[in-house]
């Protein structure tokens, strides 16, 4: 499967949601499907995408938080997957797009390609719901589940290792992140 | 333990009087009492962290949804969390507040802190911190709201250094 067509299958909901992703090529097709100020591309930070999802997640509860994370990123600060399951925020989930590589560098193969297993470790860190999704179908239905349910949703997707041909995005660093935070500031999810 | 209970009870206060309702903390021996506080206060979330720089992530998510918060750690925690102070805090303008119990220091008998005593200053002023140690209960609450303000005003990160004096009895 490829990610930018899972992040195509699952747009129209994910536009509604508060929404993280990590540098690289995830932020780059999230954007180019059509940016939206309730979505924040954390360009460096490598690890804490997910921790910045449960930081957003505990303070609005009643807005559906996902956070779009990799493999390399994960593997960074597996630490996380163990916090966020202790929390278990009910309005997060927790999208891993496994490509088994370090893609936006150069490719360089993650300890996912020799057998690490992301959707174990979650499940054993304690994470009540754990589904892998490496189909566009088996994505769009796991990503509507999570959307829908009260509880932590983690999910794990076997993804080819290809990105934009481009990973250029007009929008900058700070533009992003002050756009973002008056986009929450006028919720009413607080 | 003669970690301070008054001291730690003038300390939250504090905190809470500045605004601040969530907690990231990762325990350490002066800090047992605070994040005690913090368990107990139905006002306060605390997120009990695997490792600091998990708690940069969390308050910058925080902070972003209009949520003031903490974090609670030790110095070495402080070492641990630099990438993620850094490369996110400082990136991305987020006013960090930090509690950081300052180990190491002058009267430190645990041979183990002194490295990390010896060099958090240092590492605060080369990541250009601004940072404050707090010392005299008398004195805390103001200086925690005069750290806050200065967070926020300034979007950058904030420390503030729990000394000795101010955390242990003896």
């Amino acid at each position: 499967m490829l990610r930018e067509e899972a992040l195509k299958a699952v747009y129209p909901r994910l536009k509604d949601q508060v929404v993280v992703t990590i540098m690289g090529a995830v932020a780059v097709e999230l954007y180019n499907l059509g940016h939206q100020p309730n979505f924040f591309y954390l360009e460096h930070g490598m690890g804490l995408a997910s921790s910045m999802g449960l930081g957003l997640a505990v303070s609005l509860p009643k807005e559906k938080v996902t956070v779009l994370d990799g493999d390399g990123s994960v593997l960074m600060n597996l630490g996380s997957l163990s916090t966020l399951a202790r929390y278990r925020p009910p309005n997060l989930t927790h999208w891993i797009f496994d490509n088994e590589s370090l893609l936006s560098v150069g490719g360089f193969p993650t300890a996912t390609g020799t057998g690490t297993d992301l959707a174990g470790i979650a499940e054993k860190a304690g994470a009540e719901s754990v589904v892998l999704a490496d189909t566009i179908e088996a994505a769009e239905e796991a990503f509507a589940e999570a959307s829908e349910r009260n509880g932590l949703s983690v999910i794990v997707s076997k993804v080819e290792a290809v990105g934009p041909a481009s990973f250029a995005m007009d929008i900058g660093l700070l533009e992003n992140r002050f756009e973002f935070a008056r986009h929450l500031a006028g919720l009413d999810g607080g | 333990m003669p970690v301070s209970v008054k001291n730690s009870e003038v300390l939250f206060a504090a905190l809470k009087s500045a605004g601040i309702s969530l907690i990231s903390a990762l325990p350490e021996t002066w800090l047992v009492h605070l994040m005690r506080m913090a368990d107990d206060d139905p006002d306060m979330t605390l997120i009990r962290l695997n490792k600091e720089e998990e708690g940069v992530g969390i308050s910058v998510g925080a902070h972003f949804a209009g949520r003031k918060s903490a974090m609670l750690m030790q110095n070495h925690g402080l070492l641990t969390s630099i990438n993620g102070i850094v490369s996110v805090a400082q990136l991305y303008r987020v006013p960090l507040l930090m509690f950081i119990s300052y180990r190491g220091d002058m009267g430190e008998r645990d041979p183990w802190q002194t490295e990390g005593g010896r060099v958090t200053e240092p590492v605060l002023q080369a990541l250009g911190i601004a940072y404050h140690k707090l010392s005299d209960p008398a004195t805390v609450a103001h200086e925690i709201e005069q750290a806050q303000t200065l967070a926020q005003s300034s979007l950058r990160p904030v420390a503030l250094l729990l000394t000795r004096d101010l955390m242990w009895e003896e």
